[in-house]
């Protein structure tokens, strides 16, 4: 197969779940995981009569995560009303946007191995999400609507994605992006970030974009590289092959890692949309623009410039840092508390703080065994030398299982480092007249031996010796 | 000529999900055509530059606060449910390769 | 205690015998339930009477009386409900077989308004599926029939709102009015009833026709008694998005405030050919009557009322089409016996379920907002609909309300108009463009035909003008008997 010939262009239209406490048209709770149709109202089931009253938190978090991306935010914006039939959609239309949607333009800023990309948006508008439709193997299906109105921002990029790892590190950038601006939870295992992928070839060194294939139904990172993967080889072999690819949607198959087209015509749709009749014209005036752009936090891509730039990271610990919100701010926090130098402090995070944890988004929890102030002084204390690093290790151990501060377990067991010049210097003298030959051998020409004798030392003193002082005494009494 | 044909009727009557016998076609198409004819004097009509009238309120959209209300009781929420199984709304299997919209 | 004569009683005097303990809530409920026994078999008002529960909120407001407490504005005053009102616990199809059995788990904004201030809802009033249509021949359970002559069509879509308060079934009603179904079975019936300006009276749990249409609002014997229900209904609603919110206008004071000073507007475009020439003679009769209570007539035009019925039947088709989709057999209503996929289960369930006429208004609605057609179709007639509101905007100018007919005839056989669904649609002319415009506007009984039918004088008022029609409405009806009369009960 000859995929090197083409050039793949891909535009992703990405749906999140917005972090609002009640639905986007009604007030019943947006809550995950409980009794089906446990969370409904007249308004999101559909009922005769039901009108939608829409949600303020919804388009604020909407407007930041516009201003975030450098989106225009439309000083007037309109809902309208986009008609399918399917049974977890309870009106028989979404209410979406269309022709006058709330942010336009604007931009994701994002590193794929290090090296800056940057994809450009053609629109963020706003959503309410269906039910969900469960299938099973009785030969019905079964609808739950407690998701039905829970506010969606669907994210259109322009079409400046060129290959699978590409539009999932978007993907990624995305959910970091929103989970920073905390207007979302991110959550892929619920369904709170789920994407469509626009993906047509052409040759390397042409214009003229190739016939798109709409891919539908994918759900996390790795599904997005699958199925971008699986389509730019699904239409390489059509054009090799010099047939042609067919404009249409394809329903994307994690199971069997395949995509089947959704043409038919049972099928047949025409959205027929209409301006919303329910809703009037939506206004966000520029004072609310304001104390968005005011509300804005550090975003992902500055974050890691600071790191990078300010502080000196490398770019792999940057990366790993702010992966997830979380664990940046938790460096974030350590980082003000912490004398160390940065780079110290990242390793720490990065080979033990993480090292502890599945989900670095626990790392926000209140009862975290080892919150970022307690690490920071445990960092400062191996700095000074007050405990060495092996010990910091071993206390690190120790925190995090009870849940103790670093200060609190040295200062009652003496556990710190013996700083003592004299105790110090009374065991090397007595490790000194132990070893005569060592001694010889050592001024002989062998100095290597000296970890030798520090190694005594420490083990005499329980490891607790200050490496420094030890070395510089018996430096002296072998010199 | 006629404004509209049978089949573009059972074109539209599919997209709105509507099951019409060949009687209601034939007759819907006839109602139709005279209706379309008189709806169309409205083209006669220079619209020009005036704004669509989407609502006859003149005021922006409302919001209201976030604030979640109890949910209606799940009895309530399938009570009228022309079947259900346990606190699920029931319908025929659905072949997963519509999933239209999004 | 005395016994309540319900028969032509006025709200006002039937909550003032409650609050004075004259009679009781139940006892005039009983009376109204026992005319409904009696009579409406013959008329068909009732698609559902709620005897029970009535029984049961009258015995409430008794109590509230009896422990001296307020029992509201409405005390214990019977009313009706059209079926297009949810209503908790009881049965709502808005006249459609589609949505037999269904009980909703909510109340509508206004019938828990008219609750609150103490009025007693009977039951629910037939009317034509989903609104949709002029003689209520369109209900999918049975026609109501015109109190004055049991032959002739009520008018509708809220026929049985009219037909009710005409023969005293209950002391007043509500309906709703997208393209004239209050005002026209109004008028039809020789009764009062107003669509106030869009927006002022919520349509929270009104199931939707065509929501930037649809007008909930009373209809009364009495000018009065309009404006007594509408100041109960009326007022912001933050359940219905395009509620207004300013506050509340004294529509009872409107009517006895006399129109000293007001002017009147004639537009031209209402007195054309195709009128029946007992109700030009009529109108023109009223509005003389109107001209010599001293307010100055002023002839106006509003030029693209001939474009009216066109435009509304584009935008009212196009948002049923889609106020309709969810009628699909899967949360509530019928659902079709046998499906064995989706695709069944919707086309079958909903070629069952709907009527000839939700039919053809969900065909053309989605032709027309088929992709390619929209702005050939829709995307006009949404600016035809401004220029039709600029009418309105710019007649106000030189006139304070205009005087119209409601409707070009009398009330009509039934059957007579029925298999021309155009025909039907073009009797809608004096109607629809008000409503088009949101504009409020009443219509109150002005005559008699010689064969005793009634007919309709059409008041239009500025946006939120409702007290500027009262106080026309009260004064023409001050000078006149038409709302005096009674049609004889149904043997």
């Amino acid at each position: 197969m000859s995929v090197d010939r083409y050039e793949a262009v891909i535009g992703l239209e990405v749906h999140v779940h917005l972090a609002s406490r009640s639905k986007i048209f009604s007030s019943s709770s947006t809550a995950f995981g409980k009794e089906p149709n446990s969370c409904t109202d007249p308004v999101c089931l559909g009922l005769p009569g039901a009108l939608p009253v829409l949600n303020r938190a919804v388009v604020d978090a909407a407007v930041r995560l516009g201003l975030a991306v450098g989106s225009h935010i439309r000083p007037r914006c309109r809902f309208a009303r986009k008609h399918y039939f399917y049974p977890d959609l309870p009106k028989g239309f979404q209410i979406s946007q269309y022709e006058e949607p709330l942010c336009e333009g604007g931009a994701v800023e994002f590193r794929v191995a290090g090296e800056a990309r940057r994809v450009r948006l053609t629109r963020i508008h706003l959503e309410d999400d269906a039910g969900k439709n469960i299938h099973d193997d009785s030969g019905v299906s079964f609808v739950d609507f407690n998701r039905a109105g829970v506010p969606l921002v669907e994210i259109v990029s322009e079409p400046d994605i060129r290959s699978a790892e590409e539009a999932a590190e978007y993907m990624r950038a995305l959910r970091t992006l929103v989970r920073t601006l905390g207007i979302s939870d991110g959550n892929m295992e619920e369904g709170s970030l789920r994407c469509d992928a626009n993906v047509s070839l052409r040759l390397h060194g042409t214009e003229k974009l190739g016939t798109k294939a709409e891919m539908k139904n994918i759900n996390s990172f790795k599904h997005v590289r699958e199925a971008v993967e699986h389509e730019i080889r699904r239409q390489a072999a059509v054009l090799d092959r010099g047939e042609a690819v067919v404009q249409e949607t394809r329903l994307w198959d994690p199971e069997r890692g395949l995509s089947q087209s959704m043409r038919s015509k049972e099928h047949a749709h025409d959205y027929r949309y209409f301006p919303e009749p329910d809703l009037p014209p939506l206004a966000v005036d520029q004072d609310w623009i304001e104390r968005a752009q005011r509300s804005l936090p550090e975003l992902p891509e500055n974050r890691y410039r600071r790191y990078t730039d300010a502080l000196g990271l490398s770019a792999q610990d940057a990366g790993v840092l702010c992966s997830e919100r979380e664990i940046a701010d938790y460096f974030d926090v350590a980082s003000k508390a912490c004398a160390a130098p940065a780079k110290k402090l990242a390793n720490w995070i990065i080979n033990e703080v993480l090292a502890r944890i599945d989900d670095p988004r626990r790392l926000a929890a209140v009862d975290l065994p080892v919150p970022p102030v307690a690490l920071a002084e445990l960092v400062d204390l191996v700095e000074k030398g007050t405990l060495s690093g092996k010990l910091g290790k071993d206390i690190f151990g120790r925190m995090w299982q009870e849940k103790r501060r670093a200060g609190e377990i040295v200062a009652s067991e003496s556990v710190a480092v013996v700083s003592d010049v004299g105790l110090i210097e009374e065991i090397c003298k007595k490790i000194v007249a132990a070893y005569p030959d060592e001694v010889v051998r050592y001024r002989g020409g062998q100095s290597k031996l000296l970890g030798f004798f520090v190694g005594k030392v420490m083990k005499e003193m329980g490891g607790k010796a200050n490496p420094k002082t030890a070395n510089e005494i018996l430096l002296r009494l072998l010199g | 000529m006629s404004r509209i044909q049978p089949d573009e009727v059972r074109t539209i009557a599919a997209l709105a999900r509507l099951r019409l016998s060949d009687a209601e076609i034939e007759r819907m198409t006839h109602e139709l055509d005279a209706i379309l004819e008189y709806i169309d004097t409205v083209k006669n009509l220079d619209t020009g530059a005036t704004e669509p009238m989407t609502h006859a309120v003149r005021f922006d959209c409302p919001l209201r606060q976030d604030e979640p209300k109890p949910s209606l009781s799940v009895e309530e929420a399938l009570q009228n449910a022309p079947r259900r199984r346990d606190s699920f709304f029931e319908v025929p299997r659905i072949v997963p390769s519509t999933g239209e919209g999004g | 205690m005395a016994s309540p004569q319900v028969k032509g009683a006025s709200i006002a005097e039937l909550a003032e015998g409650v609050r004075a303990r004259k009679w009781k809530a139940r006892e005039l409920v009983e009376s109204y339930l026992d005319r409904i026994a009696r009579l409406d078999g013959r008329l068909g008002c009732y698609l559902l009477v709620d005897g029970d529960g009535a029984r049961r909120r009258a015995d409430q407001v008794d109590a509230t009386v009896a422990a001296g407490r307020d029992p509201g504005l409405l005390a214990g005053v019977p009313i009706g409900l059209k079926d297009i009102f949810v209503t908790r616990g009881l049965q709502t199809t808005a006249g459609s077989k589609i949505l037999r059995g269904f009980v909703p788990p909510y109340e509508s904004t206004v019938s828990a308004r008219l609750a609150a201030a103490g009025a007693i809802a009977l039951g629910k009033l037939n009317m034509d599926e989903f609104a949709m249509g002029s003689s209520n021949e369109n209900s999918a359970f049975k026609p109501v029939r015109n109190p004055w002559d049991l032959e002739r069509v009520p008018g509708g879509s809220s026929g049985g709102s009219a037909a009710s308060v005409a023969a005293s079934l209950c002391a007043g009603s509500l309906g709703t009015d997208t393209g004239g179904s209050i005002r026209q079975p109004a008028s039809l019936c020789g009764v009062a009833g107003m669509k106030p300006t869009y927006g002022r009276v919520s349509r929270y749990g009104v199931i939707a026709f065509a929501s930037s249409l649809d007008h909930p609002g009373p209809f009364g014997r009495t000018v009065e008694e309009v404006a007594t229900l509408l100041e109960v209904i009326a007022g912001h609603d933050p359940c219905d998005a395009t509620s207004i919110p300013s506050p509340v206008g004294r529509y009872r004071q409107a009517c006895a405030a006399g129109l000293a000073g007001m002017r009147v507007g004639v537009p031209e475009e209402y007195f054309q050919a195709g009128m029946d020439p007992e109700v030009e003679a009529a109108v023109r009769g009223a509005i003389d009557e109107i001209a010599r209570a001293g307010a100055k007539l002023v002839p106006v035009s509003l030029p693209h009322t001939q474009y009216a019925v066109a435009t509304y039947y584009l935008v009212c088709t196009a948002e049923a089409s889609s106020n309709l989709a969810r009628y699909d057999g899967v949360r509530y209503g019928h659902r079709t016996a046998e499906a064995s996929s989706l695709e069944e289960l919707y086309s079958k369930t909903r070629g069952e379920g709907f009527g000839a006429e939700p039919k053809r208004r969900i065909i053309l609605g989605t032709y027309v907002l088929r992709s390619g057609y929209y702005e050939a179709y829709y995307g006009k007639a949404l600016r035809v609909r401004r220029k039709i509101a600029d009418d309105f905007r710019a007649v106000f100018d030189k006139c304070d309300v205009l005087a119209t007919p409601t409707s070009p005839t009398a009330a009509f056989k039934l059957g007579e108009r029925q298999a021309d669904p155009l025909q039907m649609y073009l009797a809608d002319i004096y109607t629809v463009a008000p409503a088009l415009a949101g504009v409020p506007a009443l219509s109150q009984c002005c005559g008699f035909t010689k064969n005793h039918l009634p007919i309709g004088l059409q008041l239009i008022g500025p946006p939120l003008g409702e007290e500027a029609v009262f106080r026309i409405a009260g004064e023409y009806q001050r000078r006149t008997y038409w709302h005096k009369r009674l049609p004889e009960d149904p043997s």
